[in-house]
């Protein structure tokens, strides 16, 4: 799978469309059954759709010039049989397929899901997730209304054409060999048209996806444009883009009606030399009127069949984008995947230790040194490490490898000297617990957001009750999220995107309850306390450090508060981790850790400054940061 | 006011005949304001409909002319009848072709037309609805409307006319020579049309219902899908992956479901059509063949009749399959239009009033928020912000700083009381001149996917690239910027992926700066970022605020120290209002926060 999510070009090693199809087998399975069911039932159906002429005409020539009164009756009937056997056909055609196709569509879906869901975040930062939904959605969609409906008919279609080509030549083979080489420039043209097809149709597809990126964005950032009043700036890039795929759209109606005009030309040129040809030949007595007749009474039997093919070709052809769109993620390699023979720790203790680690972003130009440069740090069981470095420098990453969210470059993160890549990612995560600064609740109650990390205590188990009540409880009171019980439904009002909207401090003290509730082995804090006022993080911070006692925690900081919560600190600089201690050691050792959290005179001199002249006091300060800045922003 | 206004009841599939006749008026009224500037298009579609329909008639005829006339000519050694016949076949065969192709086209043309003019209806209504319609109604959901619910639209329109037109055709063609032919068949026929309604009726019902369920099925799987890849990080790392599959396997299983009864329905429909049709054939050959043999009617006839009366049900599945995709378009098109019908509850001025130059004089006059009447957030105050005044909110969380800085940016609108810029009532002034004097930054700094300097563009669309990057380095950005692999042009990938949030903090900064506001709001907006780069924004903020009016909630009493004025708000009060230095010396909340943030900072 190549690095671009969408836009793929169409190589000149594209697969053919009825191999890119059949790749569908896997999931297609036992409906295939169905399906060649559905096709045997349309055949007899037409089958019996050709009988009853002749039923008809076998009347007229028999009973009705006869003048036999009592014949019509059970010749009616028989009629009518054959209508009711193929009504039956055709309903047994849709019946068939119906249950089959929508559990594969079903199937396919619930697997790209899984796919998707298994799939490392470093995947996800690539994709925009309007690709995917389309993905999931509209191709799957026609996936299933092709295998129901399109297959069935471009088969059966093409075995009528078959058929009837060669009943033509038995009738009269100079007739049918003509009708026959009038046909080849159809065969070229489609061939053709497939190639070009494929391509529109791929940026058709393509270019849907992208325009539902960007409504999901405009509603997402709807805030921000509101803020600056830009709703007409973004209608425009958003109106662009939808030109965009107008013009292909038409591009490929053109292409459709092109191909529509040759299907339709080619047997009506074919036609009208055989009838002047076959008017000719009746006219030498090599033919015989009724003959002729017979001919072109099948020709007209094939109109349909021909003529579907064209829309069948792309409706074909679109299946085909589809299936290669769906493919596309299907096909992605993980590159982050359980071990395949696991260790398991089964107490962990909690010591978390980088050795050596390095880290680049794939996509990172080769002329960027990695950004992670060689960290090595160990964090004891039971300690709680702050870990501090500049807006940029990696602390998130860094977060982040701990849980395999992404992988090392090069080197390790241990758990308990295992490494992390050696246990399932199922174990890992439920050993390291975290907190992200932009806190993610989902569209459940506050309770199932808290509990997230305890699948064992959800539901509604009276044995498991009074447990999952306790840990919540305790939860919310270590993040002070007290706040809850006053929300309409208290625990059990729903949150997240469909639910009520908190603020963002408010978010963030659920995220941290759900990290302490998930009473891991190891919690990681992502600036966790960023959006708190003083108080409420005063208060979350007394609780914490129970917590925090007897846990091993990592906890990216930005304040000296903060800090203040960790046995020792790690300054994170340039890649490597350049300075491990106390908070009191490191202001006296590091200047470049004075720097990054600054200093209580620091502080305190601006505080005075703000509350008389802030311009002056500002002096003294800008002698320490030229130099320091330029190192540290880079 | 109505129970299926708007969006509500939109999860609904039953609704009482008022509620169905209401929601039926009003997407009818949209498709034919989508339709109306189309017209002069659609009667021309409809033309070359009827003209290829005939063209195709017209085939069969000429060759049995061709048989008829051209052989017994070409037995006299006249080429003439048969040569013009293949000609004539050739002729008609060529413009039928041309026709539908040019209809194909034309098809495609009015469709796009349509479903762009939608998207952008629909776009641009979602932008004018209040951040209060946002905060209920799900982005999966509009996402939905804009992806599944316009497919379903498409699919109607780019085949349905056809199938429409020419099945109603045929069978009128087909009906008229039938009566003509023969009376008494045509009676039959017209019998066969009361069952055919029945089952029509039958199918409607149930069908519309099914098409419903369904829409509201597939909006469901996508807002949890959508929800699923946007909190991907904390999906993984709280291992919800298997619930998550389950829980999306059940609203599958649930689409799947009402597919497949809407697919059961027409597996019912359709065969029962042909199964009248057929019935239809085997009556009037009962009755044709009785009055054959009676002598009352020609043989040849009745075979004309017979086959008139199938050939009348052929285009029958067309039609069902029209009908499909219109039911299903047309609940899709009551979905959309119920979004449209939405009223913003912030709405543009009806008589807007022009600020060319806001000078940033702000006031609260007797105003009163909530939510619900019994869910008051701010109770009545009044307030006067200076312009060029500094003004720090601080205050617990939920003290509803946030809510009376919303009021100054006009995401809401006071219940009762009025604010004012500049002695204009906000509600009546210009939205363009609104957000050029007032820009409110928060502490989710979102970033669209685009470049970082597209990003910052933003704040101000016609600025310069020298303007954008003055502005970055006003608020400290600028180094930082120039360390990305592209620097400004470098694209930030989706939700900002590879930018860190204090970065994004930075770069939404920028974007404020470059929008030179009269009016600035920062909601946290440093929360995330390190003390330095905040000292960095803070020195650019002395500059950027010293000409404008600025209210800035910040948690960390460092702000507050650039602020001329501070008001402490507690349970959507404002319970202390004086210049820091007053405060922090009183014995009030502030001095007792204030002392807790220094304590912190040890």
């Amino acid at each position: 799978m190549s690095a671009t999510p969408h836009h793929h070009d169409p190589s000149p090693a594209r697969v053919g469309t009825v191999r890119a199809l059949f790749r569908l087998r896997t999931y297609v399975g036992p409906a295939m059954i169905a399906i060649v069911g559905s096709m045997a039932a349309y055949l007899v159906a037409q089958l019996i759709a050709l009988a009853i002429p002749q039923v008809l005409e076998s009347i007229v020539d028999g009973p009705l010039a006869d003048g036999d009164r009592e014949a019509v009756v059970p010749l009616s009937l028989l009629v009518l049989a054959l209508g009711a056997g193929e009504a039956a056909m055709f309903a047994l055609r849709r019946w068939l397929v119906l249950t089959p196709t929508t559990r594969v569509e079903a199937r396919m879906r619930n697997a790209l899901y899984a796919k998707l869901q298994d799939l490392p975040v470093s995947f996800h930062d690539r994709w925009p997730s309007g690709q995917l939904l389309s993905r999931a959605v509209s191709d799957l969609g026609l996936i299933r209304r092709w295998l129901a409906f399109g297959l069935v008919l471009l088969v059966m279609n093409l075995v009528v054409i078959l058929v009837g080509a060669a009943i033509l030549i038995s009738m009269s083979w100079v007739l049918g060999l003509v009708y026959l080489v009038c046909s080849v420039p159809l065969w070229i043209v489609g061939y053709r048209f497939e190639g070009r097809y494929s391509e529109v149709s791929r940026r058709s597809q393509d270019q849907s996806g992208d325009l539902a990126t960007a409504v999901e964005e405009s509603v997402h950032g709807i805030r921000v444009l509101k803020a600056f009043g830009r709703g007409k700036h973004a209608l425009s890039s958003f109106r662009a883009q939808a030109e965009q795929l107008r013009s292909t759209e038409i591009e490929k109606a053109r292409l459709d009606a092109n191909i529509w005009v040759w299907i339709l030309i080619v047997p009506t040129v074919a036609l009208s030399i055989c009838l002047v040809l076959g008017v000719w030949l009746a006219s030498q007595g090599e033919l015989t009127v009724g003959q002729l007749v017979a001919f072109f009474a099948t020709a007209a039997v094939l109109a349909w069949p021909i003529e579907s093919i064209g829309f069948l070709l792309a409706f074909s052809l679109d299946a085909r984008t589809a299936t290669d769109r769906f493919f596309d993620i299907m096909d992605s390699e993980n590159s982050v995947t359980d071990p395949a023979r696991s260790v398991s720790v089964e107490r962990p203790r909690g010591e978390l230790a980088f050795n050596a680690v390095h880290f680049r972003y794939q996509d990172s130009p080769e002329r960027f040194g990695d950004l992670l440069d060689g960290i090595d740090l160990v964090l004891r069981p039971g300690e709680t490490m702050a870990l501090v470095g500049l807006t940029g420098c990696g602390k998130t990453t860094m977060t982040a490898l701990t849980t395999r969210l992404y992988d090392v470059t090069s080197g390790s993160v241990t758990l308990d000297g295992v490494d992390v890549r050696a246990l399932t990612r199922e174990e890992l995560r439920t050993h390291i617990a975290m907190a992200f600064e932009d806190a993610t609740l989902f569209s459940a109650s506050v309770r199932d957001n808290v509990l997230l990390g305890r699948p064992e205590l959800a539901g509604d188990d009276p044995a498991t009750r009074a447990e999952a009540d306790r840990v919540l409880d305790e939860a919310l009171r270590i993040a002070q999220a007290g706040f809850v019980h006053g929300l309409p439904d208290g625990v059990a009002t729903k949150v997240g995107e469909e639910g009520m909207s908190l603020s963002g401090g408010q978010r963030q003290r659920l995220a941290l309850a759900r990290a302490v509730a998930a009473k891991p082995a190891v919690l990681v804090l992502d600036d966790p306390l960023s959006a708190l006022d003083v108080a409420t993080e005063a208060r979350v911070e007394a609780e914490l450090r129970d917590v925090l006692s007897s846990t091993t925690a990592l906890i990216v900081a930005h304040r000296p508060s903060t800090v203040m919560l960790a046995d020792r600190v790690a300054l994170l600089e340039e890649g490597r981790i350049t300075a491990v201690g106390t908070h009191s050691e490191l202001l006296r050792e590091s200047e470049h850790y004075r720097f990054v959290i600054s200093s209580l005179e620091d502080e305190e001199r601006r505080e005075q400054a703000g509350a008389s002249d802030l311009i002056d006091d500002a002096e003294p300060m800008e002698t320490v940061e030229p130099a320091e800045r330029k190192e540290a922003i880079r | 006011m109505s129970t299926v206004t708007g969006v509500q009841g939109e999860e609904r599939h039953e609704y009482t005949t008022a509620e169905s006749r209401q929601i039926r008026t009003r997407s009818l009224r949209l498709l034919g304001s989508l339709l109306q500037p189309l017209r002069a298009q659609l009667w021309l579609t409809l033309a070359i409909i009827v003209v290829s329909t005939a063209a195709q008639v017209a085939g069969p005829a000429i060759i049995a002319y061709g048989i008829d006339q051209g052989l017994p000519a070409l037995m006299q050694q006249d080429w003439m009848p048969v040569g013009l016949a293949g000609l004539a076949y050739l002729v008609t065969g060529a413009v039928g072709a041309f026709l539908i192709a040019w209809y194909i086209s034309l098809a495609a043309r009015i469709s796009q037309a349509v479903l762009i003019e939608l998207r952008t209806r629909v776009f641009l209504h979602t932008q004018k609805l209040s951040l209060e319609f946002h905060e209920s109604y799900t982005s999966g959901r509009i996402i939905s409307r804009q992806t599944s619910d316009l497919d379903a639209i498409r699919e109607l329109l780019d085949e349905g006319i056809n199938q429409l037109v020419r099945g109603v055709l045929y069978m009128v063609f087909t009906a008229i020579a039938l009566v003509w032919l023969d009376w008494v068949s045509g009676l039959v026929l017209l019998a066969t049309l009361v069952p055919l309604a029945l089952l029509t009726r039958w199918f409607q019902v149930r069908s519309q219902k099914m098409f419903r369920r369904s829409r509201v099925a597939s909006a469901s799987l996508i807002v949890k899908f959508v929800e699923t890849m946007t909190g991907i990080r904390a999906v993984q790392a709280f291992r919800t992956q298997r619930r998550n599959e389950r829980e999306f396997g059940d609203l599958v299983e649930d689409y799947r479901d009402v597919n497949a009864r809407v697919l059961g329905l027409f597996a019912v429909y359709n065969p029962s059509l042909a199964l009248i049709g057929n019935i239809a054939v085997a009556v009037v050959l009962l009755v044709g063949g009785f009055r054959v043999v009676d002598g009352a009617l020609e043989v040849g006839v009745l075979l004309a009749t017979v086959l008139y009366t199938k050939r009348f049900f052929d285009p029958m599945e067309e039609l069902a399959m029209f009908y499909n995709s219109y039911q299903s378009a047309a609940s899709a098109l009551e979905k959309i239009s119920g979004v449209l019908e939405e009223e913003p509850s912030v709405p543009d001025p009806a008589h807007p009033v022009d600020l060319w130059k806001a000078r940033g004089h702000v006031r609260f006059e007797g105003v009163e928020f909530a939510y619900t009447p019994d869910r008051v957030v701010l109770p009545r105050f009044d307030l006067d912000l200076p312009a060029g005044q500094t003004v720090a909110l601080v205050g617990s969380t939920g003290a509803g700083k946030s809510t009376l800085a919303k009021l100054i940016a006009r995401f809401y609108d006071p219940s009762d009381g009025v604010v004012d810029l500049d002695g204009v009532d906000l509600r009546s002034l210009h939205p363009k001149d609104l957000r050029r004097a007032i820009v409110m930054v928060t502490q989710e700094a979102y970033l669209f996917s685009g470049s970082v300097a597209d990003n910052i563009a933003l704040g101000r669309p016609d600025a310069s690239y020298d303007e954008i990057v003055a502005s970055a380095k006003a608020v400290g950005a600028h180094e930082f910027i120039e360390g990305l692999p592209n620097g400004y042009d470098t694209d930030v990938n989706k939700r900002g992926g590879r930018v860190s949030a204090g970065q994004r903090q930075l770069i939404s900064f920028a974007r404020a700066f470059l929008a030179d506001p009269a009016v600035l709001i920062l909601d946290e907006a440093t929360s995330s970022l390190d003390i330095p780069s905040e000292r960095l924004v803070q020195e650019g903020l002395q500059s950027l605020l010293a000409d404008r009016t600025a209210v800035i909630i910040a948690h960390r009493l460092s702000t507050v120290a650039i602020a001329d004025r501070v008001l402490v708000m507690e349970h959507g009060r404002i319970v202390e209002d004086g210049a820091p230095s007053e405060l922090i010396g009183g014995s009030g909340r502030f001095a007792a926060l204030h002392a807790a943030w220094r304590d912190s900072l040890v």
